[in-house]
C-alpha cells in the first residue's frame, strides 16, 4: 500500500465546521438504544405476566421452559442452579439480542452512538488508536450470519405465535374459537415487522444470491427471492427501528393484560 | 440579490488560515461561482480546482460548512447565510494550495487493485454475452466521478491516517465493481481482507451520505464484499460447502 503525507492536524474530539445539530443523531441513537436495553432487561428479569389467554410476550418466545400452557418442555430445570435468578427469557433473548447486536445497522449506528467512533460524519474522535472490526473483539461481528439462521427460526416461532393468538378459550365452556383481539393484531404486526428486519438482513441478501457473480444463473424463485430480500434491505435501518419498537410494545401490551391493567378488546 | 459572506482557508502544507470575503450573491448561484467570483474580484491568487460545474468531473471537492461537498453541486439557496460560508479543503488529503489537495494518493492506490480479468470470449469472434440482469448490478458502481468525498469523510483516513493500510470506500467500490462483473475471473477476496483492509471499515455509511452520485456504496459494495470475506475467511460452514462443490 502506499504512504501519504498529510500534515494538516487531526481534529480533536467534536471538532468539526460543521453547523447542523449533528449531535442529534447519536444523542437519538443511544436515547432509543438505551431505552429498549433497559426495558427489555427489566421485562426478561420479571418471569412473571408475560403471557394471557393464548397471547405470549416475544421477549419469552419460544418458552423452552417455564410455568404458562406455552412451555415446550415443561418447568423450569431442576438442574437450574438454586443462587441463579430465573427466567424463561433467558435461554432465549441471547438470539434476537445477538443478531440485533452484530447487525450492519446496528453496528454502524451503535459503533457511533456509544463509542463515538466516530461521533458523527466529519467529527473529531476521541481516541487515536482505531482496531476497526479486522481483529479481536470487533472480529467477532462476523458471526452475524449463524445469528441470521436463529433468528430465522425465530420468525417461523412467533408466526405460530401470532396463529394462536388468534384463537380464544370460552372460559364458561372451554370451547376454543377462531376471533380477532386487539392483542391479535399487535401480535400477528410484531411478527410482520420482525419479519421485515429479518428478511432485509444483508447476510441473507448475501447466502440467498449475493455471493454470486452471475446471478441469472440462478433459479426464478431464488432470483425473486433475492430481489425481494434486497428490497426490504432498502429499508433496513426503518425495519430495524421499527421492529425494535414494536417487540417492546408488544411485550407491554401482554404485560398489561396480563397484570390486569389494560382489557384486551376483543375485534370478531 | 444579497450579500453572503465566506471564510475560505487559504495556505498550504505548512499552515494556513480562513480568511472572510463578501460575495453578491444571485438567483442560482452554486457555492462554486461565489468562490470563482472571490477568485476574480478579491483574491487573484485563491487556489481551486475545477472544470466541468456540471457535477460530473469530481474536481471542486471541499468541505463546505464542514460537509464534504462538490462546490458546484452546492446551491447557496441551500446554505444559511446568516453565518460566514466556511470552505475548506478535503482534510484527507495533503493541502497544496488554498483549496486544492493532492489526491494522486489514490491513483496510485488503485494500481494495487488487480485490474479486470475477463474470462475467455464466448464466442469465436472474441466476444463475450451477459445478461442484462447480471450487469445492472455493477453499473450502479460505474457512476462513480472520483471526487474521493467518500474518502475524504471516512474516518478510517481522515481521523485515523491509515492510508497505508486501508484503500477506503472509493476504492471497494472499484473492487465490488470488478469482482462482481459477470465476466471477470480474478480473485480479489484475500488482498481486500489482508492488505486493503475491509476490515476497519465500521460502516458509518458516511461515504454513502456524501456520495454526489448517489451511490449505495456500504450497502451494495463494502458490505456484499465482507460478505465474501466471511465466507473465504471467517465461516466454517462456507469452507465445509467450498469442499464439497
Amino acid at each position: 500500500m502506499t504512504q501519504v503525507t498529510i500534515t494538516a492536524p487531526v481534529r480533536r474530539f467534536g471538532g468539526t465546521s460543521r453547523r447542523d445539530a449533528w449531535w442529534l443523531q447519536p444523542l437519538a441513537v443511544a436515547a432509543g438504544l438505551g431505552l429498549f436495553v433497559a426495558y427489555s432487561t427489566w421485562a426478561a428479569f420479571q418471569a412473571e405476566y408475560y403471557h394471557t389467554g393464548t397471547y405470549l410476550s416475544p421477549f419469552y418466545s419460544p418458552e423452552l421452559f417455564g410455568d404458562s400452557p406455552h412451555a415446550w418442555f415443561g418447568p423450569k430445570p431442576a438442574a437450574w442452579p438454586s443462587w441463579l435468578p430465573w427466567s424463561p427469557a433467558f435461554l432465549i433473548l441471547g438470539i434476537p439480542v445477538g443478531f440485533r447486536l452484530t447487525c450492519y445497522y446496528y453496528r454502524g449506528a451503535y459503533y457511533k452512538a456509544f463509542w463515538a467512533d466516530p461521533p458523527n460524519c466529519a467529527v473529531g474522535e476521541p481516541r487515536a488508536s482505531y482496531l476497526g472490526e479486522r481483529s479481536f473483539p470487533l472480529i467477532i461481528q462476523n458471526v452475524h450470519r449463524y445469528f441470521l439462521y436463529l433468528a430465522l427460526a425465530f420468525i417461523l416461532v412467533l408466526t405460530y405465535d401470532a396463529w394462536q393468538g388468534l384463537w380464544f378459550v370460552d372460559p364458561a365452556t372451554g370451547a376454543t374459537t377462531l376471533g380477532v383481539g386487539v392483542g391479535s393484531l399487535v401480535l400477528i404486526l410484531n411478527v410482520i415487522l420482525l419479519g421485515g428486519y429479518t428478511f432485509g438482513c444483508h447476510s441473507l441478501r448475501h447466502l440467498i444470491g449475493g455471493h454470486r457473480d452471475q446471478l441469472s444463473g440462478i433459479n426464478r424463485l431464488r432470483q425473486s427471492t433475492y430481489d425481494c430480500v434486497s428490497c426490504f434491505n432498502q429499508r433496513h435501518m426503518l425495519w430495524a427501528w421499527m421492529s425494535l419498537a414494536w417487540v417492546g410494545f408488544t411485550d407491554f401490551y401482554i404485560r398489561m393484560c396480563a397484570m390486569g391493567i389494560w382489557v384486551d378488546f376483543r375485534l370478531l | 440579490m444579497s450579500t453572503a459572506r465566506f471564510k475560505i482557508w487559504r495556505g498550504n502544507a505548512d499552515g494556513g488560515a480562513f480568511q472572510e470575503y463578501s460575495v453578491e450573491v444571485t438567483e442560482g448561484m452554486v457555492v462554486l461561482d461565489a468562490v470563482l467570483k472571490i477568485q476574480a474580484e478579491e483574491a487573484h491568487d485563491l487556489g481551486v480546482r475545477w472544470n466541468c460545474k456540471a457535477g460530473k468531473c469530481g474536481s471542486c471537492s471541499a468541505e463546505v460548512n464542514g460537509n464534504p461537498r462538490l462546490m458546484c453541486m452546492t446551491g447557496m439557496d441551500t446554505i444559511p447565510t446568516d453565518r460566514p460560508i466556511a470552505v475548506e479543503p478535503m482534510q484527507t488529503f495533503p493541502i497544496i494550495k488554498d483549496l486544492v489537495t493532492d489526491v494522486s494518493w489514490n491513483f496510485r492506490v488503485k494500481q494495487g487493485i488487480k485490474p479486470f480479468t475477463p474470462r475467455p470470449a464466448d464466442a469465436h469472434d472474441g466476444t463475450w454475452r451477459m445478461q442484462q440482469r447480471d450487469v445492472n448490478r455493477v453499473q450502479e458502481f460505474r457512476k462513480c466521478i472520483e471526487c474521493f468525498l467518500c474518502q475524504d469523510v471516512c474516518h478510517v483516513l481522515r481521523d485515523h491516517r491509515k492510508h497505508d493500510e486501508f484503500i477506503g470506500p472509493r476504492f471497494f467500490v472499484h473492487a465490488a465493481a470488478l469482482e462482481m462483473h459477470p465476466l471477470d475471473v480474478a480473485d480479489r477476496v484475500e488482498e481486500l481482507a489482508q492488505t486493503e483492509g475491509i476490515g476497519y471499515c465500521n460502516i458509518t455509511k458516511c461515504c454513502t451520505k456524501v456520495c454526489p452520485e448517489e451511490i449505495t456504496i456500504t450497502d451494495n459494495a463494502i458490505i456484499p464484499l465482507k460478505e465474501r470475506v466471511v465466507d473465504r475467511l471467517y465461516d466454517p460452514l462456507s469452507k465445509l460447502l467450498r469442499i464439497f462443490r
